[in-house]
Formats: C-alpha cells, sequence, structure tokens
C-alpha cells in the first residue's frame, strides 16, 4: 500500500549569482495519512524550502513529490498552508478571509455561512467575525489562518513555524486547540518549527535534518500519549536527545558563517 | 472632562490667531489708503464682491423660475460647476483608463514592455504643454479642457497602479493560490485590493493636477468657469472680484480634497494606521 505522502529522492538547488546552495539532498520521506509530523533543525537547514515544496509553491530539482500517488506540480487546496506571518488578507473581514476559499469553490451561499459559523465557533473567533485583521492579535490573527484553511476540509495541512511570533501562553493555547483539531479532524499535518519542545509536545514524529546540504539526519517516533507534560521524565530525555542533535548542526551553521571566505 | 474642552476651546481660538491679524492688518492698510484699494481691495470690499458673485443677478420672479432655480442662479455657482463638471468629467475618464492600464501592465510583463517606452516619452511632458495641440484638434469650449484633465489625471493613476500591482506581497498571492484561486480571482480579489492604497494615492495626484490644469485651461480656451473669471475680472481691473475668485477656487479645491479623504477612508478602513470612524 502507498502511503499518503512521498518524498522520493527529492534534491532542490537554488543557484543565486553564480553561487549554488544545495537546500535539500536527496530526501526521502513516507508520511502516512492521519500522521503529526514535525520537521525540526536550525535555521537554513532547508525545512521550509521542504515544506514549500510539499505545497507546490516550488517544485524540487529533481525527484519527485506523491500525494496518494499523485505528483504534486502546484499549489491546491487539497494542502491547506499556514504561515507564519499569518498571510490573512487584511482588505478582508474575519469572515470573508475564512469564506474565502469556499467562494472560490462556489458553494452555496447558506453551506458557507453554515461552515463559517461553526468554524468561528470551533476557534473562538464568534465575537471577531466583523473586525479587520489589523484590529486583531497575533494569537487572534493565527487562529483565522487556521480556521481559512479548515473551511475547505483539506486532508493535509502544512503549517510553516506558525506559531514562532506568538509569546508562550498564546503559543501553548494555540498548540492545544491544534492538536484537538487535528485529533477530531484526523488531518495530516507537516509542522515545521525549531523549537525542540515544540516539537515534542505536538508530533508523532520528528524528522531532524542537517544544515546544507539539508539532508534528513534523524527520524524519531514519539508514543507519548497527549496531554504530554513538558515537566516529565520522558519528554526531558527526548529533549536532551533532540538537543545535541540540533546543536551539532546548529555548530555546523555557526562554523560556516564565521568562516573567512578568502582563507581556505 | 470640563478642563478638556477648555484646553480645546483654547487651542481653536489659537488657530484663529493669525489668519484675523492678516485680515487686520489687510483691512487697516486700504482704509488707510496705504496700499492704492485698485492693487490691494479691503477684506470687506471683497467679501461684498463675493457675496454679489454669488448671488442671482435678478430678482425673484416666480413667474420665470423655482425659487431653488433662482437662488442657484448667480455667476459664482455656475461657474463653480462649470469647472467641477469639467474636473469630474475628466478625471474619470482619465483614471477610468489608467486603471485596468496600470492593472495590466503591472501584472504582465509583456504587455509592461511593450507600453513602458511610450508612456515614459509621454509622461515627462507636463499636461499644460498640450494647451496648444488641443485647442488645434478640439476647438474652443470643454472638449480641450476636457482632454486636457483627461491627460492630467490619465499618467498619476497609471504610474501608482503599475506600482501598486507590482508591490503585491507575495504572500497573499502564494496564500490565494493554496486556497485554490484562479486569475480572475487573483486579479479581482486580491491584487487590486491590495494595490489599492497606491491606486488612491495616484487618484488624489490627478485630482489635484486635474484641478490646476482646469484652471489654466479655462484661462485660455474656455469662456466661462472659475478660472476664466478671474482673468476676465483682470480685464476690468476688478482686483476684489479677482480675489473673491481666488477664494472661491481654494475653497473648491478644499471640498474636492474633503471628498477625496472621504472616499480614501472609506476604501482603506482595514487598512493599518487609518482611523476607522
Ligand atoms: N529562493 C531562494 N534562493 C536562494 N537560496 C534560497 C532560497 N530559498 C532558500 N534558500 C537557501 O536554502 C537554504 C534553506 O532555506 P530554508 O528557507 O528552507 O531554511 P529553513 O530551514 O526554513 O530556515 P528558517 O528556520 O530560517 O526558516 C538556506 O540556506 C537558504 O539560504
Ligand atoms: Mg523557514
Amino acid at each position: 500500500m502507498q502511503s499518503h505522502i512521498q518524498i522520493k529522492n527529492v534534491n532542490k538547488i537554488f543557484s543565486t549569482g553564480g553561487r549554488e546552495v544545495v537546500a535539500l539532498d536527496d530526501i526521502n520521506l513516507e508520511i502516512a495519512r492521519g500522521e503529526f509530523i514535525c520537521l525540526l533543525g536550525p535555521s537554513g537547514c532547508g525545512k521550509s524550502t521542504l515544506l514549500n515544496g510539499i505545497a507546490g509553491f516550488s517544485l524540487p530539482t529533481s525527484g519527485s513529490i506523491l500525494i496518494d500517488g499523485h505528483e504534486v506540480v502546484a499549489p491546491g487546496p487539497d494542502r491547506g498552508m499556514v504561515f507564519q506571518e499569518y498571510a490573512l488578507f487584511p482588505w478582508m473581514t474575519v469572515e470573508k478571509n475564512i469564506a474565502f476559499g469556499l467562494e472560490i469553490k462556489k458553494l452555496p451561499r447558506a453551506q458557507i455561512l453554515e461552515k463559517v459559523d461553526g468554524l468561528l465557533r470551533m476557534l473562538n473567533l464568534q465575537d471577531f467575525r466583523d473586525r479587520y485583521p489589523k484590529d486583531l492579535s497575533g494569537g487572534m490573527r493565527q487562529r483565522v489562518a487556521i480556521a481559512r484553511v479548515l473551511a475547505l476540509d483539506s486532508p493535509i495541512m502544512l503549517m510553516d513555524e506558525p506559531f514562532g511570533a506568538l509569546d508562550s501562553l498564546t503559543r501553548r493555547n494555540l498548540q492545544d486547540e491544534l492538536l484537538r483539531i487535528w485529533t477530531s479532524l484526523k488531518k495530516t499535518i507537516i509542522f515545521v518549527t525549531h523549537s525542540i519542545e515544540e516539537s515534542i509536545y505536538l508530533a508523532d514524529r520528528i524528522v531532524v535534518m542537517t544544515y546544507r546540504p539539508g539532508k534528513i539526519k534523524r527520524d524519531i517516533r514519539i508514543a507519548m500519549p497527549h496531554p504530554r507534560d513538558p515537566s516529565s521524565a520522558e519528554f526531558n530525555a527526548l529533549k536532551k536527545e533532540l538537543s545535541l542533535l540540533v546543536m551539532e548542526e546548529q555548530q555546523r551553521h555557526y562554523q560556516e558563517e564565521i568562516k573567512v571566505p578568502a582563507g581556505d | 472632562m470640563k478642563e478638556f474642552f477648555r484646553v480645546k476651546i483654547v487651542e481653536n481660538l489659537q488657530g484663529f490667531l493669525v489668519p484675523l491679524a492678516v485680515l487686520a492688518l489687510w483691512q487697516w492698510l486700504s482704509v488707510q489708503a496705504i496700499v492704492n484699494p485698485q492693487i490691494l481691495p479691503a477684506p470687506t470690499a471683497v467679501l461684498v464682491k463675493w457675496w454679489e458673485y454669488l448671488m442671482p443677478t435678478e430678482a425673484y420672479d416666480p413667474a420665470k423660475s423655482g425659487y431653488l432655480a433662482w437662488i442657484f442662479s448667480g455667476e459664482l455657482i455656475h461657474d463653480a460647476y462649470s469647472s467641477l463638471f469639467r474636473v469630474v468629467t475628466g478625471f474619470v475618464i482619465g483614471a477610468g483608463m489608467a486603471l485596468p492600464m496600470g492593472l495590466l501592465m503591472g501584472a504582465n510583463e509583456r504587455i509592461y514592455k511593450l507600453f513602458n517606452p511610450l508612456i515614459q516619452v509621454l509622461r515627462p511632458i507636463p499636461p499644460i504643454a498640450f494647451i496648444p495641440l488641443s485647442i488645434l484638434w478640439f476647438g474652443l469650449g470643454n472638449p480641450p479642457a476636457i482632454f486636457l484633465i483627461v491627460i492630467g489625471s490619465f499618467f498619476p493613476v497609471l504610474m501608482n497602479t503599475i506600482a501598486g500591482v507590482r508591490h503585491v506581497d507575495g504572500i497573499y498571492i502564494r496564500a490565494a493560490r493554496s486556497l485554490g484561486a484562479n486569475q480572475t480571482t487573483m486579479f479581482l480579489r486580491i491584487m487590486l485590493p491590495a494595490a489599492t492604497p497606491y491606486i488612491l494615492t495616484g487618484a488624489r495626484i490627478g485630482v489635484g493636477t486635474a484641478f490646476i490644469v482646469v484652471i489654466v485651461s479655462e484661462m485660455i480656451a474656455v469662456n466661462n468657469g472659475l478660472g476664466y473669471r478671474i482673468l476676465e475680472a483682470r480685464e476690468f481691473f476688478w482686483s476684489d472680484k479677482i480675489i473673491a475668485g481666488m477664494f472661491s477656487i481654494g475653497l473648491l479645491g478644499l471640498a474636492i480634497d474633503t471628498g477625496m479623504n472621504r472616499l480614501n477612508n472609506y476604501l482603506l478602513k482595514w487598512h493599518r494606521g487609518i482611523e476607522s470612524n
């Protein structure tokens, strides 16, 4: 049986100003339906590049990405994307933002309203339906962005450091809400983060990536039941193990940055 | 609260201080005949003239016309209406052509490359420089004036629309694409609203240019309107009427600007930094 998402021998090379950066180097990954997977690694290791490949924004230089056996060639509503910068349309109210994808699908008005109502309730946004994004806090904005993606019932949710810009309390709230949504709606979630704690708190499976070239360094499964207690011994043991892995890559990143270009 | 209002009132009074002082000095210069009233008539004289200019010339006669028609039959009302009509017509035509063209040029590189050289050649020519040609082409009256206003408002709206579309943040486009937007939706619901702040800036510059152009073109190609009237007054040495006309032009400009401001606030109520009220 084929996996839900298959990433086969994916390479991505960026060439800018005569220099080539190998952002992804022979990535192979099989993701099952309903899995919550975190891509973890230091800045610049290719997490966003891989996610953008799955989203269809930027296709791999070689290799292929398949969703249910079909190769990804363009973005589509079967893969909802939540961005760190929220990317809400500032000229639309909360309601209009959430309804956007449904209006594109030309759903009947009543059905759209019903769906939007449900999502507003699910994400505690009822009081904000007629507000514009500029009047919302960061946490609220990210809720709207999540609702906008959920509206389409896409089986896959791609999230690129969605909670990176939030304060720690709001962040924990949204993590819990995401887990609740994931459990009730059974989505496949690919979640990019560079927070080790966040990845352990959320994921079934953590994929640690290496820094330049971006390879898969380790693929760890986490069996701890939810809700997970960040102060438990098991949590902390995992945290220690992952810290070492990420630290090594962070170190390579640092070495590369301080290297004098002319020497060598 | 009381204190607050007192401060407000004092502030407002302060705002009148300098204009009142200038008026007083002006009045004094004229009354004392220090300056020849032919050159600089007293503010009171200007006000009297302005009133004459505003009010109907004939006595009210119910047999001839309704009261409303009579009260608006003054020369000033006619002139202001003529000037405003030209500005609005010219601007609507100019902006109406510039907007779709700017959207296309901003969104499509090939169309941009095709038209940009021509635009770069024509754009630096001040609209005023088109006056001789416009009279040659369209004769006298409204057509040449409106033609000049079309030109004056076309380029600011065009350039800003192009810039607006080109500056649309890529993240909105990516978000919309992943939500399934097609080309038309992308254009109408993403590009156009995202470019609105730029487009409105262009529109304000365009209206400003149109207002300058209407006054100049009325001085040359038309025989009514506020611009024509103050030039006509000069031939009769009616300096009071010239000044009354100038203030009328200022008031009309202020009205247009206020209107544009309202439109701006309404269309950009979603925009950061603009208070919705
Ligand atoms: N459009 C691009 N052109 C050139 N190089 C790029 C481009 N996008 C990414 N890169 C390079 O590819 C590498 C991986 O970038 P990517 O954005 O995927 O990293 P990341 O893991 O998401 O980092 P961060 O945590 O900072 O978001 C980086 O070294 C980056 O400089
Ligand atoms: Mg990234």
